[in-house]
């Protein structure tokens, strides 16, 4: 079961993320992240949706969201070029020397930025893609105590002239 | 906001009586609601009143192009609207307060939803400011609706509520029809603010955009297929009737020569006596419609979707055949059975783009698929739907033959959901499209008897006739009150088992007959109920006299009948598909394998 992205156009209206969600739970649909805001027109909002499922089900989930009334458009960007990113922030033990260096390193290592410290903690912001973000954890993980870590869920775009608008 | 505010508060000091005629008239939130929906058409509204609507109420009294039908429960109310609907071509009305009166409407929406039926409920709300306090009667109506709702909406202006309204039953009617809430706080309903009445001419919605006409490339491809087939099947569902395409159905099958097969939600989508239709398909389908699907190299289906009581085990599903589904909700296509040819529209404009092809194509003629009908006479022989009449008891099955008999075929029929549903779908023959009105998909007990009485409402020339068992009719018996106080004088034929009997069989047959929960002790004496509610009560145990006094009761045209007729308590329904088999892996009779 392949990872797949979906982005969704639909109406800056109340209720709408709630028909999304409702949705993919009432027909027993995945949803590994999403995210939702509005555009640059506000009576727009644009969700992306990160899903998993075999070609019929991924088939059905973007039937099934386009059916909606409230959705404009939807496209599967994971089979086209596309850029996608997450943005996470990692909140870590850094009580010795040593180990601010090491997070520092470390942080360094997969361009991210400490944006936040104090004489226990450092906070990481690292963006990328899932599995960059993965990496930087396993890696961190052996080095420091992890307290706390917040994803934003990813956001995808599709690469060149391809463009998703009412 | 706040000029909006201040508009309104000088709009509301301006006092104008309310005329049609005077485009500067002002008109307060729920009179906008009323005036908009005799603009839409409606003659008919099921509903029952209570706080947040009584604005909408009062409102109503100030005209009189539409009738309010007090029900006695709300769900009553929804089953209404949908058994008007179905019979009509027109959106079906329903008006209920919040809270409980708008939860008591989850089960009808769902069963129109299921079914595919244009309605519009207009729930009530507490007002804006008490939304999210747990007032009194509040209920997140459009969260409890959302999964059973084509759309819904809620009135955040009144101004907007024409607008709202127009978009309701544009969305409940176009496209895949279903139902459309539409919730109105009370705030936005009450005077003293009076706003301008404004229809849109048109409505648009950026969004929605059904697709009605079949792609030129999947009309081609299935075009193809049909004049290669060998032993091609028409497999037809509801949609054909929701698309008005039962003319077109029947020039298309009679050009092709091909058998048709019905769901049972298509049944009368082409006439039950008509040489080329096989029966109904699935669970409790004709042997000839199973046989001939399982058969079949090349499958038509046109507005039905592969639901798990036609396909029975979906790998075992017709493996040979190509399928073409052509349906207007692209969701449908694919979602059991892969299509290999898909084509998207309405059944209608489909149909036509078909025999449009086939006119012009020089090297058609229609086939005579001489050993496939052959095969087909063959499986007919069985006579699978016979059954063994002797015995001193009344068979369920006689009974409907004889209400047959007794309406000479003609009289619209509404069902409940159990054995009685599918005796009705089995031994009635439906001539036309819409005659024909039970809860398919969602399979509510309860619905028969309200759907008849918006049957009647919207047909009161026709017989209309709800065929229930002992334990559906008493889901929505309280509706007896509500005929006597409109004069709906439907008939209502009572196949009293005094048990659960589909409960009872699949009981018998999945569970080595130990029976749980479907003996009906205590029985009312339906005769005296009837008449309790002013209404006349018969009850039918000899065989003998079932022709005539279902014909008596017939005769009757003034007035509602309840027939209770006692039937064989032992009866199974047949044929019917084994458990996990394929489609035409079936039960005959009572161990009678095929």
């Amino acid at each position: 079961m392949q990872q797949t992205i979906l982005s969704i156009l639909l109406e800056n209206e109340p209720g709408a993320l709630s028909r999304i969600v409702g949705l993919f739970s009432q027909r027993a649909f995945n949803i590994e992240s999403l995210t939702v805001a509005p555009t640059d027109d506000k009576s727009l909002s644009r969700i992306t949706i990160a899903t998993s499922g075999d070609h019929k089900v991924i088939e059905q989930i973007t039937k099934q969201v386009n059916k909606l009334v409230d959705v404009l458009k939807i496209k599967e960007l994971t089979n086209i070029s596309h850029i996608e990113r997450e943005l996470m922030f990692v909140k870590l033990n850094a009580k010795t020397p040593d180990a601010r260096d090491e997070i520092k390193r470390t942080a360094d290592i997969f361009r991210g930025q400490i944006v936040d410290s104090t004489n226990q903690l450092y906070t990481v912001q690292l963006t990328g893609k899932k599995d960059k973000l993965n990496a930087f954890i396993r890696s961190i993980r052996r080095q420091s105590d992890i307290i706390e870590i917040v994803r934003s869920g990813c956001v995808a775009i599709a690469r060149g002239e391809k463009a998703l608008t009412a | 906001m706040l000029t909006s505010e201040t508009t309104r508060k000088s709009d509301a000091l301006v006092e104008q009586p309310p005329s049609a005629n005077n485009s500067n008239a002002l008109f307060t939130g729920a009179e906008l609601v009323v005036k908009s929906l005799v603009d839409l058409g409606v003659k008919h509204i099921f509903g029952y009143p209570g706080g947040s609507v009584l604005d909408i109420y009062d409102a109503l009294l100030a005209q009189e192009d539409i009738q309010h039908i007090l029900v006695r429960h709300e769900q009553a109310a929804t089953h209404m609207a949908d058994g008007y609907s179905r019979s009509t071509d027109e959106v079906g009305v329903v008006l209920v307060t919040s809270g409980p009166g708008a939860t008591n409407c989850v089960t009808g929406i769902a069963t129109a939803y299921m079914d595919s039926i244009p309605m519009v409920v207009l729930s009530g709300q507490v007002a804006t400011h008490l939304i999210g306090d747990d007032a009194f009667q509040e209920t997140d109506m459009l969260g409890c609706s959302r999964p059973i709702v084509k759309h819904s909406y809620t009135c955040r202006n009144a101004e907007e509520i024409p607008a709202t309204i127009a978009k309701a039953f544009h969305l409940a009617k176009s496209g895949r029809p279903g139902p459309v809430v539409v919730d109105l706080p009370k705030d936005k309903l009450s005077p003293p603010h009076r706003f301008k009445y404004e229809m849109p001419e048109k409505v648009r919605i950026r969004s929605y955009n059904p697709t009605i006409k079949g792609h030129a490339k999947q009309i081609k491809k299935a075009i193809e297929a049909i004049k290669n087939a060998e032993r091609p099947v028409i497999y037809a569902g509801g949609g054909v009737i929701l698309s008005g395409a039962s003319e077109l159905l029947l020039e298309f099958t009679e050009t092709i020569n091909a058998p048709v097969a019905s769901t049972l939600m298509g049944l009368g989508c082409i006439p039950g006596e008509h040489s080329h239709f096989v029966g109904m398909l699935g669970l409790h389908g004709t042997y000839e419609a199973n046989k001939t699907m399982a058969n079949a190299d090349v499958i038509v289906a046109l507005g039905a979707r592969f639901d798990d009581r036609v396909t029975n085990n979906t790998s075992k599903f017709c493996p040979d055949a190509t399928i073409i589904h052509v349906d207007i909700d692209p969701t449908s296509i694919s979602k059991n059975i892969h299509a290999h040819i898909p084509v998207v529209g309405s059944i209608e404009v489909v149909l036509r783009q078909f025999l449009d092809a086939l006119a012009v194509k020089e090297d058609f003629k229609t086939p005579s698929y001489t050993s496939w009908w052959q095969d087909i006479k063959g499986w007919r022989e069985r006579q699978c739907l016979g059954y063994q009449k002797e015995g001193s008891g009344i068979k369920s099955q006689q009974v409907i033959e004889s209400i047959y008999r007794a309406t000479n075929g003609d009289a619209l029929i509404t069902s409940d959901v159990g054995q009685h549903q599918m005796f009705a779908a089995l031994y009635y023959p439906f001539k036309r499209p819409k005659q024909w009105i039970n809860s398919g998909g969602l399979g509510t007990m309860g619905f028969g008897f309200p759907a008849a009485m918006g049957v009647k409402l919207a047909n009161p020339e026709k017989e209309v006739v709800c065929i229930s068992g002992d334990g559906s009719i008493q889901m929505n018996i309280q509706e007896l009150s509500t005929c006597l106080q409109y004069s709906i004088p439907v008939k209502i034929v009572i196949l009293n088992n005094k048990n659960l009997g589909m409960v009872k069989q699949l009981q018998d047959i999945n569970y080595d007959g130990r029976h749980s929960s479907v003996y009906m002790d205590s029985l009312p004496d339906f005769v005296r109920l009837a008449e309790a509610y002013g209404h006349i009560g018969m009850t039918i145990s000899d065989p003998q006299k079932l022709d005539e006094s279902l014909a008596q009761a017939m005769a009757m045209k003034d007035k509602v009948v309840l027939i209770n007729v006692e039937v064989e308590e032992n009866e199974h329904v047949y044929p019917m598909q084994k458990k996990f088999g394929a489609i035409d892996d079936m039960w005959l009779a009572k161990g009678v394998d095929q």
